[in-house]
């Protein structure tokens, strides 16, 4: 059985039919086309499908899109200036914390909540903001780099 | 198959009662769903609009914690994290920031997981649970709560609304100290929480002591007041050691052998003693204190 619902993302209103069962991940990025949000484990384990929902960071491979009725979700696309690069984006090119490039939309919303928090964080609070997102080729010393340079750059 | 968002208890009461089962931040319940562990239920109530819920409030005797007071709430807390102070280290603990943002204290507790965090720290800090259906409330102690892996005494239309905690005695300190491989995204591989009240010659006036994933449900150590009681802290930690060590009936598996679990047990259990003791003495030990101490994993 399906529910017609209205979902917003990054301000827009969507209106979708979903399962009961679908997760927000398949419907951002199937019924609402925005590809940007990546699915890597499927299991909250990894963090490539990070979104914010009321500007928190969410798993929205294992969250229910009919719970996020009501809820602003923000992905990347929300993130991304019309044109050129978020600060966030710049900061990584720069120091490199980019490479296959498929966990860094999730690095980014983790670090797009952790800094609307907290300006300017410790490198241990910026350890812990990150901890729920994996990075299989950078070795995270990069990404560590790209953050405290985001911070420091606001 | 259907999905509700609950506007009020009442409603949320009223989609139990014809048999709906609640979603509160959906990370056991839909994560399980996903893992092939147990079907999503045919008939959801989402609980977590419930604001009435989400709050931490100080009350006559004691204080009131909604159930979907999250993680991040419980581990920042100025109340938990200077009067209830195992239950933020163990809240901090938990899976990452996206975890704790939408992981609830009440889907914690009624999930029942024999690994679960919050467990240990609630025994030992006194809590109860208050449960309440369309019919009526009732408070339930957590032994009585704790049944089995994934199994509570709860009747299925009832819902947890809030956790009690006493208030704390002068001179006491609490602390709960976890075994991980990593410092993120764990389970616990074993866990111990412990609680202590210092007499004004710093001997241990009493306390408590309950471990995490080393039996069906978390476990009280049933002895451990009267083995602390009169000592030493560093004595009262070495004989809590043991004792913890004994009670424990873990289980062998990917992560751990029984074996391995009895023994690292009893020794969580001394370093959680210690560094209650040391809380009760006006030492501040930062939350969590795997962190500040470096307890569990280090760097
Ligand atoms: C990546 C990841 C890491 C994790 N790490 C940890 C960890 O380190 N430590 C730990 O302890 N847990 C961990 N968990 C488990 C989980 O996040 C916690 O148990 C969390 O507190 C569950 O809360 P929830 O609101 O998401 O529960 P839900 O999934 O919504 O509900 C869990 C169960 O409880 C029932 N329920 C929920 N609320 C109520 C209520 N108020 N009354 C009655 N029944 C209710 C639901 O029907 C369901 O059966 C982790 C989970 C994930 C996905």
């Amino acid at each position: 059985m399906t529910e017609p619902i209205t979902l917003t993302v990054n301000g827009l209103d969507y209106p979708v039919d979903v399962d009961m069962g679908r997760n927000l991940l398949s419907v951002l990025r199937t019924e609402i086309g925005l590809t940007g949000t990546k699915e890597g484990c499927d299991d909250s384990e990894c963090g490539a499908c990070m979104v914010l929902l009321d500007d928190q960071p969410v798993n929205s491979c294992s969250y229910l899109a009919l719970q996020a009725e009501g809820k602003s979700v923000t992905t990347i696309e929300g993130v991304m200036p019309a044109d050129g690069l978020h600060a966030i984006q710049r900061s990584l090119l720069e120091e490199g914390g980019v490479q296959c490039g498929f966990c860094t939309p999730g690095i980014i919303m983790s670090t797009r909540a952790l800094l609307d928090g907290n300006p300017s964080p410790s490198e241990e609070e910026i350890r812990i903001g990150l901890s729920g997102n994996l990075c299989r080729c950078t070795g995270y010393a990069k990404i560590l780099a790209a953050v405290i340079r985001t911070a420091s750059d606001n | 198959m259907s999905f509700a968002i609950a506007g009020s208890l009442d409603e949320a009461l009223a989609a139990l009662a014809v048999g709906a089962r609640p979603i509160a931040g959906g990370t056991d319940l839909v994560v399980g769903a996903r893992q092939g562990k147990a079907p999503l239920p045919a008939s959801l109530v989402a609980i977590d609009r419930l604001d009435e819920l989400a709050h931490i409030e100080s009350r006559d005797r004691g204080i009131r914690i909604g159930a979907m007071v999250t993680h991040s709430q419980l581990m920042i807390d100025q109340m938990i994290v200077s009067g209830y102070t195992a239950l933020a280290d163990a809240a901090a603990l938990v899976g990452s920031p996206s975890t704790r943002n939408i992981g609830t204290l009440g889907g914690n507790v009624m999930n029942a997981s024999p690994a679960m965090d919050t467990g240990a720290p609630l025994m030992v800090l006194g809590a109860v649970a208050q449960l309440r259906s369309a019919r009526g409330s009732r408070t339930v102690e957590l032994s009585d709560l704790w049944t089995g892996p994934g199994q509570t005494s709860a009747e299925t239309e009832e819902l947890c609304v809030a956790i009690d905690l006493p208030p704390r005695p002068a001179r006491s300190g609490s602390a709960y100290v976890r075994l991980e491989y990593r410092r993120a995204m764990e389970i616990a591989i074993v866990g111990a929480a412990a609680s202590v009240t210092l007499a004004d010659d710093g001997t241990i006036l009493g306390g408590a002591v309950a471990l995490s994933a080393v039996a069906p449900t978390i476990i009280e150590v049933d002895d451990a007041g009267a083995l602390m009681t009169g000592h030493l802290p560093d004595a009262a930690a070495a004989a809590v050691a043991t004792a913890a060590s004994d009670v424990a009936r873990p289980i062998s598996d990917l992560r751990a052998s029984d074996t391995y679990r009895r023994h690292t047990v009893g020794v969580m259990a001394a370093r959680a003693v210690d560094a209650a003791a040391r809380r009760a003495a006006g030492e501040e030990i930062g939350v969590p204190v795997n962190r500040a101490i470096g307890v569990g994993a280090s760097r």
